[in-house]
């Protein structure tokens, strides 16, 4: 993984939305005020919402200036998490674990069907699919693994085929059904319950 | 008191202690990068780690309090293997280009990897490349050399108050950067490079002008300002290569400005050095017996005579200077202010900083009047921050003050407002008064004739009433200023000074002068600037690093210049010259050696014998007087902190910081 690439083009001006100037409000009270800056994390993301996923300079300025903090400040935390994304990401944007889990049930292929059919680069949009994708660190369901996220959704038990069809589906605007896509529920084994059985 | 074994050696040390320090105390030397006196610990590079009982891995012992029954082993196997482990993992991303690297020789990186490295690597990969930085004209970057240790984003935060660096990004991709490229605005940018234990940050102005053990060094004291800030001249031959701080505790602790540090290339530019004599309104070069001469025969039908003493000018060439013109001239019309310039009279208590610079921390609440802090004072801008860290201080200011790195309350511009808080009429005297330890910073921009006075009895009554007349505190702009005053050189009548016949100027270059046509001026100083191209005689003189000299600072500090260089070709030290030019006259001053000059003055100014110690003032004899209420805006006058005097006026790197770093502080004019 390489730094964060942080968008060329940048709007000149960010201004967050009525709602979400609510939302700020209620938030700015869960902390004193000489702590305020703690709302960071969840002004950036509120920010990232509203922007089509991702943040722009123009938003880290503004949230340094209603925190009253240094931009610096701003700008580390931004680039610090992975959660934020600085330059624009597709509207189906898929990030693929290959912590180690995944990686032994063979996350490789899944990373070589982003590279096939999303884009040979991450973080660069495919327009044609309207997405992008990169790869993360552990996003916490190995027992699923290999899995990836797309916008909000866990996509768990993938294959090669699997992942191939939930790319191309990207073009009629759909997405299949998240969670586990070989059938199985939650966590559960994927031959049949061994344990709580109520018949055993 | 903790007790505690270190390599077992019984040690006391007080309550939280961390082990790296208790360490230090029994003479343990524990290898370290990020931890640094003077800044909060941040314990991320792991290089301090010792094995302490009870405890199966090895701690980081700048970050671990020391405790009651501690057993510390500093040298044991288990510590020499982690602290190889830690050095192999720094060097894994650091090139090994110690051979073109300017912190080569003076590299914590380089000794302690010597010293505590396993001595070779197991890494086979690429190194890591890191864009590198713009971080202004004084600090150049090699960001792979960087080994993340934060001191200077901790500096930049907890010190010089300009929140401008960070470290971008995670892991193995960290990089400290600037947002938007831009120069560090802080007037002590520099001190990162010092602070840098690696070759990341290293000065820009010095690149690959010489290896530390080429150079002599000597240790001297600073002229850029009041401040007598101590430094360590590093100098090659005749140039002064670089000025690094010297650590006084009192004073500068350890940091420098920049103007401190980056001025010394003014010294190599522009100098005069040879004596010149105007023959048909052009200068030319001659020997000394020749301007002697001609001074001689120049001054002989002249009837009034005045000299101006610069703002570079050590107290021996003051004194000597001050006795030529009784001796010679007969006259006392000498002064050292070039400008208009309030003195209440001669004592300490009113023209020096009463407060202890290292008691500045200990006020909460400091009121500035005229002054400028950062750029008249730069060390004392970092005092005044330090108060506000480990003291909560407020600060409150009459006159609009540009930004000080720190939040300013602003009163109002005008004067009167002194008036309203000596007799209680606005809001602001209850807060005033109910301050423990009040301070009244007066800045020079306020110490005019008008109401100089004015303001420095309002001040002190409003002091008294507070009870800590030690908080009166007069912020000089100029080296020699404290220096001057004590040997009283000064001369309220000095209306005419600038017209007499024989005009003598010691090194003065702030003054406009308007040549009268019959007047003859001496000048006598170091560098061609305006002053001297106007002179019907230029004699060359010593900069402050080519001659021993004492500097009064502004608290009333004498201390000690000493001599890391000399004049460069024909000039001579200041004294010398003053001295054979009353022997021209037939006149000659009684001293025939520096220590000889020294005794006589110290006869007369004892004050000036207690090297490095303060003054002691007596506040019970202070008196204040009554006056009458005066109204008025003030405003503060132009400070170009780049080039506030001859020797920064020269130097290009001053030129290039003014361009690039003065206009980010300016507020715009709209």
């Amino acid at each position: 993984m390489s730094g964060k690439k942080i968008a060329k083009e940048q709007p000149d001006q960010f201004e967050f939305s009525l709602d979400n100037k609510k939302i700020i409000e209620k938030l700015l009270l869960k902390y004193p005020e000489d702590r305020k800056k703690s709302a960071v994390m969840p002004l950036l993301y509120l920010a990232q919402r509203q922007n089509n996923n991702w943040i722009p300079l123009a938003a880290l300025r503004l949230i340094s200036n209603i925190l009253n903090m240094p931009y610096i400040k701003v700008y580390e935390v931004a680039t610090f998490y992975t959660m934020y994304n600085l330059s624009p990401v597709g509207k189906y944007f898929v990030q693929v674990c290959t912590t180690t889990p995944c990686m032994i049930k063979g996350s490789g292929k899944i990373v070589d069907m982003c590279k096939k059919h999303i884009s040979s680069k991450q973080g660069e949009l495919n327009k044609e699919l309207n997405s992008s994708w990169t790869e993360v660190e552990c996003l916490g369901a190995c027992v699923n693994a290999p899995m990836m996220q797309i916008n909000d959704q866990y996509y768990e038990d993938l294959n090669e085929s699997i992942a191939e069809k939930i790319f191309l589906s990207f073009k009629n605007n759909q997405l299949p059904k998240f969670g586990s896509q070989i059938g199985r529920v939650s966590s559960e084994p994927t031959n049949n319950r061994k344990t709580l059985n109520r018949n055993a | 008191m903790v007790k505690l074994k270190i390599d077992n050696k019984n040690i006391e040390v007080e309550p939280g202690t961390t082990i790296l320090q208790a360490c230090e105390i029994a003479g343990k030397e524990i290898p370290r990068f990020c931890y640094h006196e003077k800044l909060s610990i941040a314990g991320n590079c792991r290089m301090c780690l010792v094995e302490v009982s009870g405890s199966n891995k090895p701690v980081a012992s700048c970050a671990m309090p020391a405790v009651d029954g501690q057993e510390i082993k500093t040298n044991s196997e288990m510590v020499k293997k982690a602290r190889e482990g830690v050095m192999e993992f720094l060097l894994v991303n650091h090139p090994l280009d110690c051979p073109i690297c300017d912190q080569g020789g003076e590299c914590d990186l380089q000794d302690q990897a010597f010293n505590y490295g396993g001595g070779k690597s197991r890494y086979e990969l690429n190194k890591r490349s890191v864009k590198e930085k713009n971080m202004g004209p004084l600090i150049k970057t090699h960001m792979n050399r960087c080994i993340h240790c934060t001191r200077c984003i901790r500096f930049a935060e907890e010190i010089a108050g300009v929140e401008e660096l960070g470290a971008i990004n995670r892991g193995e991709n960290m990089e400290i950067s600037t947002y938007l490229e831009k120069s560090v605005t802080s007037e002590f940018s520099a001190n990162l490079i010092d602070l840098c234990p690696v070759g990341a940050l290293t000065s820009k102005p010095y690149a690959f002008e010489a290896r530390p053990w080429e150079l002599k060094k000597t240790e001297s004291v600073d002229v850029m300002d009041a401040i007598g800030s101590n430094i360590r001249i590093d100098s090659k031959g005749w140039e002064v290569k670089r000025i690094l701080p010297k650590i006084n505790e009192d004073i500068n602790e350890e940091w420098i400005s920049d103007k401190t540090r980056f001025s010394c290339d003014g010294l190599l530019n522009n100098r005069i050095d040879s004596p010149y004599i105007k023959i048909n309104g052009k200068l030319t070069a001659t020997s000394w017996g020749n301007a002697f001469e001609f001074i001689k025969s120049n001054v002989v039908n002249k009837k009034s005579f005045s000299g101006l003493i610069g703002q570079l000018v050590d107290v021996e060439t003051t004194f000597a200077f001050k006795e030529f013109f009784k001796k010679v001239f007969n006259s006392n019309l000498i002064d050292f202010r070039q400008k208009n310039l309030f003195l209440k009279n001669s004592s300490l208590f009113h023209n020096i900083f009463n407060t202890p610079l290292n008691d500045i921390h200990n006020s909460d609440l400091i009121l500035l009047i005229g002054a400028n802090p950062r750029h008249e004072a730069s060390i004392l801008n970092l005092k005044i921050r330090k108060a506000i860290k480990v003291n909560q201080a407020k600060v409150f200011s009459i006159g609009n003050i540009p930004d000080q790195t720190y939040e300013v309350h602003h009163l109002g511009d005008n004067i009167e407002i002194l008036n309203d808080i000596d007799s209680n009429n606005i809001d602001f005297s209850k807060v005033f008064y109910a301050a423990k330890k009040p301070i009244i910073i007066i800045g020079e921009s306020v110490l005019n004739f008008k109401i100089g006075n004015f303001v420095i009895e309002k001040s002190k009554s409003i002091l008294s009433k507070a009870n800590n007349l030690s908080g009166f505190n007069i912020l000089h702009q100029n080296a020699s200023s404290v220096g001057s005053i004590i040997l009283e050189s000064y001369n309220n009548n000095f209306t005419n000074l600038l017209l007499s016949d024989v005009l003598f100027l010691l090194n003065a270059d702030e003054v406009k002068i308007d040549k009268q046509s019959n007047q003859f001026i001496i000048y006598q100083g170091t560098h061609g600037g305006e002053n001297a191209s106007l002179a019907d005689v230029v004699l060359p003189g010593a900069a402050f690093t080519e001659k021993e000299g004492i500097f009064v600072n502004l608290e009333g500090r004498p201390q000690l210049a000493n001599k890391a260089s000399y004049p460069p070709g024909n000039a001579k030290e200041d004294w010398k010259i003053i001295k054979a030019l009353s022997d021209i006259f037939n006149k000659p001053l009684n001293f025939n050696s520096l220590e000889e000059l020294r005794e006589q003055m110290f006869d007369k100014y004892p004050i000036l014998k207690d090297l490095d110690c303060l003054p002691t003032i007596n506040y019970k004899d202070i008196k204040i007087e009554e006056v009458d209420k005066i109204e008025q805006n003030i405003k503060l006058q132009d400070f170009r902190y780049y080039k506030s005097n001859i020797i920064a006026r020269q130097s290009n790197t001053m030129h290039e910081c003014e361009k690039k770093i003065f206009k980010i502080n300016q507020p715009s004019k709209n």
